[in-house]
């Protein structure tokens, strides 16, 4: 592998070495840096959260609050949630992948507003510092979700400096959804039209809908928490003449949305790497492109979902369980797509491709027991139950991080120039299938028996379901460590990997890996659609 | 209660059964598309496997009559399920007609059970099997939720608003009942048990040691609270008569009306102005802080003991004068 070019000529210029010194990365304005330091800062996140969690999952072990105190438990399962919603969940996809190869697909030389898209980076640097902060400083207990009265009038932790945290960062994610859009808009290469686009960047476009339309509702949601925690303000506390489920609408009206934020991205790169590994054309390209839109709008409909118990009237109830089932159809025809596109494909078994399968393993199950919440008759069962947390872990878990491993292992040869162990990564990819599965499915039994969600003590009859969730964790932790040794390994000793070592389509693959500052020698011309691997002679070096 | 390793609830309802149905019928058709997509998966992975990367797939790019048939044969099943999960849900919020009633109020971290008899325990609800139950409950503070798994209820203790659940036991025996709404330290301490008896043992253990009836507290309270200085029982006074007004259809300013049930009961003793019956001065004091909630819930038992006289038109039917200054912050 490798033997191309890039060994006679050592000294080629990439984005990477034509400027060095700590410096050039923090001004930076090139796309393709900023992506690189957003996984840094998203890697810390995944690394923190998973910290969090496994002091979640020790304690569980034991039926009694053996390990933390009860109010450490209920910081933990906060500051696991709130790092990996705001800082894993929702930039990893977008603000990692689609910074590096957003502008790579359309063959632009950046994103339009290099200099903003930079901002975006220190704003949710500092969202994140301040966030981190608060936890260092004595943590936050009141859930990720914030629910009042508890998080305005009774918690007594660092509630305003989360929310600071919180709606800091958002203002990066409007930025990156506006930049993201205008550049899709903008910056296509002669030829590449609407149609011949990859599905990512579908997948892209919706999602900076969803960021620039939702995100200001959460940004409200907390400035309202702010002024009622500290200045007293009536607007969600009863006692003050508020009312606590408007607290809920406005907070679920993003936070429903932005579920979407964390999964459409990851669906995006799951249908990048089946076509390129089954050397075919995505199956049905308009019917998932228009689901990610179809997806995005309608899940703007369906947030009342979270409250089928919240006291809302039972018609209420019964409008948003039909939305929410019928929001259900577009990622089951994705699914039925991806699953088409491997029929007669020629399907290369490399390591991106197991996080593909793993995808479709997990997301699967993730999606389907949605339905049994969507069912309001059995949600009042469920509800704030262990099915819950199984559910969105399968979700965002299972089918988010699963997606933007896929996407990592896809482009890292793209984005450093370097081959990883392809045999390594499997493992990795197993490891994580597993241990994914040994950890949340016993959560659904446990839900279904009644176990509530938060709790820090629970009954001694489940604890058999605990342990085994505690030691699928485990195995999850090693699978997610993995990856840092054998990136770390390719880093130094990995082989070249050449300009495509995939054999894939899209333009992002015509130019050199690591790729040139301005990305293209010249402006590229697009004259086919995407993945028409039929046409072409594949050679893989 | 079970012993060995529990991987199901406890079916201790008559609505338990049905939502079991209904979670069965759901995971058949789940597992089933599950099962289908992950073999299908598998067997083009392993039937089309090829390792040399140099050959490219069959040039396919989809088929409309797939896309159609892949799209509306999951949402006629999902409509299918959604029929039948919202006419299991209107059973689980729909009471029937005569319940036993009970009231409960949580705070950080204990419930209290109120029962009418006069009787009041703490994270422990005695019911009997065989008779339908309503349980009618507020927070004194932060969000909690009541949640008996083995009746399969559950409902949101929302401060400042009655929630209500309803459930008629099947099985006697203990069974768990959680707080579902993180509400801070020891959340999962906000625990108790639903004990189940025979009616006979119910009744019995009714009997033993009982407090003051609610009604009778109730009416104490509104001697005491003054409330019968203006709700006078002929409806002359300054505040509307309150005999048989429970459930019933009042005429509030602004030309609306609303059902005198226990929500409108509590708004009206605690912010009297937010819905005004029409035809009367905005007078009320608020008894917010005069008064607590379990007080409150022994008013309004009081008030529903109250039957209308024969003959006596409702205080609330008065005629709404024209011109009634409105003071009140209509909630839309």
């Amino acid at each position: 592998m490798g033997t191309d070019m890039t060994t006679k000529a050592p000294a080629r210029r990439t984005y990477l070495n034509h400027q060095y010194g700590i410096l050039s990365w923090l001004l930076t304005k090139d796309h393709k840096r900023i992506g690189l330091m957003y996984l840094a800062v998203v890697s810390l996140a995944f690394f923190l959260g998973g910290i969090f969690a496994a002091g979640i999952r020790l304690e569980l072990t034991t039926p009694a609050g053996d390990m933390w105190s009860s109010d450490t438990y209920n910081k933990l399962f906060t500051m696991h949630g709130v790092a990996m919603v705001f800082f894993v969940l929702i930039p990893a996809v977008p603000a990692v992948i689609g910074n590096f190869v957003l502008p790579l697909m359309l063959g632009a030389k950046d994103v339009a507003f290099p200099k903003v898209n930079l901002i975006s980076w220190y704003v949710f640097v500092i969202g994140f510092i301040i966030t981190v902060s608060a936890m260092v400083f004595g943590g936050v207990d009141t859930g990720w979700t914030f629910y009042v009265p508890y998080t305005t009038a009774a918690s007594d932790t660092n509630v305003m400096l989360t929310g600071i945290g919180v709606f800091v960062t958002g203002f990066s994610s409007i930025l990156t959804g506006v930049n993201f859009m205008v550049t899709i808009h903008r910056m296509r290469a002669p030829g590449l039209t609407w149609f011949r686009l990859p599905l990512l960047v579908w997948a892209l476009y919706a999602t900076s809908l969803v960021q620039i339309l939702g995100t200001p509702v959460v940004a409200i949601t907390v400035l309202m928490l702010a002024l009622e925690r500290g200045l007293g303000f009536g607007i969600f506390d009863p006692r003050l003449g508020g009312d606590p489920v408007l607290f809920q609408h406005l907070f679920w009206f993003y936070s429903h949305p932005a579920v979407y934020i964390m999964i459409l991205p990851p669906m995006g790169v799951i249908s990048e790497v089946i076509a390129c590994f089954s050397r075919k054309s995505v199956f049905g390209y308009s019917f998932v492109a228009f689901s990610s839109l179809a997806i995005a709008v309608f899940g703007f409909l369906i947030w009342a979902h979270h409250m089928f118990v919240a006291g809302i009237s039972p018609y209420s109830a019964m409008v948003f369980s039909f939305l929410t089932f019928a929001v259900a159809i577009p990622s089951a025809v994705k699914t039925f797509n991806w699953t088409a596109t491997l029929y007669q494909g020629a399907i290369w078994w490399k390591a991106p491709m197991f996080f593909v399968f793993g995808f479709i393993g997990l997301f699967l199950i993730g999606g389907l027991t949605g339905l049994f919440l969507a069912s309001v008759g059995l949600d009042v069962h469920l509800h704030d139950t262990y099915f819950v947390v199984a559910h969105f872990h399968y979700i965002m878990v299972g089918g988010a991080i699963m997606g933007y491993f896929a996407g990592l292992h896809f482009y890292w040869p793209k984005m450093t120039g370097k081959m990883y162990n392809d045999a390594a990564a499997k493992v990795s990819a197993v490891l994580v299938f597993i241990g994914f599965n040994l950890t949340f499915f016993p959560q659904f039994i446990l839900g279904y028996m009644g176990m509530p969600r938060r709790y820090h003590v629970y009954p001694e009859e489940w604890q058999v379901f605990n342990v085994l969730s505690t030691g699928g964790a485990a195995v999850l932790g090693l699978g997610y460590a993995l990856p840092v040794i054998y990136f770390a390994w390719s880093l130094m000793k990995g082989e070249d990997a050449g300009e495509n070592p995939w054999g894939a389509t899209g333009l992002e693959w015509q130019t050199q890996s690591p790729p040139l500052p301005e990305n293209f020698a010249g402006t590229p011309v697009v004259n086919e659609e995407a993945y028409d691997y039929s046409k072409r002679e594949i050679k893989v070096a | 209660m079970v012993s060995g390793i529990p991987f199901f609830p406890a079916q201790a309802s008559t609505m338990a059964s049905q939502v079991d149905n209904l979670y069965f019928l759901i995971l058949g058709v789940t597992a089933f598309f599950a099962v289908l997509v992950s073999v299908i998966v598998a067997i083009f992975a392993i039937k089309y496997r090829d390792d040399s990367g140099q050959k490219v797939g069959a040039n396919i790019h989809g088929s409309i009559p797939l896309e159609l048939g892949w799209s509306l044969i999951p949402f006629i099943i999902a409509m299918g399920i959604f029929a039948y999960s919202t006419s299991v849900f209107f059973q689980l919020v729909r009471p029937p007609a005569e319940t036993l009633e009970i009231y409960s109020t949580g705070k950080r971290w204990m419930w209290r059970f109120q029962h009418i008899d006069g009787k009041a325990e703490i994270n422990e609800l005695h019911v009997p099997k065989g008779r339908p139950v309503r349980v009618t409950f507020t927070s004194e503070d932060v969000l909690h939720d009541l949640f008996i798994p083995a009746f399969r209820v559950k409902a949101d203790a929302i401060p400042g608003r009655y929630s209500s659940l309803w459930f008629e036991a099947t099985q006697t025996g203990e069974y768990h009942l959680f707080c579902a709404e993180y509400c801070g330290t020891k959340h999962s301490g906000m625990i108790g048990k639903v004990i189940v008896m025979e009616p006979n043992d119910y009744q019995a253990w009714l009997s033993g040691d009982t407090g003051m009836p609610m009604a009778q507290r109730g009416q104490q309270l509104f001697e005491q609270l003054s409330c019968v200085t203006c709700h006078l029982p002929d409806g002359k006074g300054r505040g509307p008569a309150l005999a048989g007004v429970y459930n019933s259809k009042v005429d509030i300013v602004g030309g609306r009306d609303v059902v005198a049930d226990d929500s409108y009961l509590r708004e009206s003793i605690l912010t009297p102005q937010m819905k005004m019956v029409a035809g009367y001065q905005p007078l009320m004091p608020t008894f917010q802080g005069l008064v607590n909630e379990e007080g409150v819930m022994s008013l309004i038992e009081y008030i529903k003991s109250l039957k209308a006289a024969p003959g006596a038109a409702p205080a609330a039917q008065a005629e709404a004068p024209a011109a009634v200054t409105t003071t009140a912050a209509e909630r839309r």
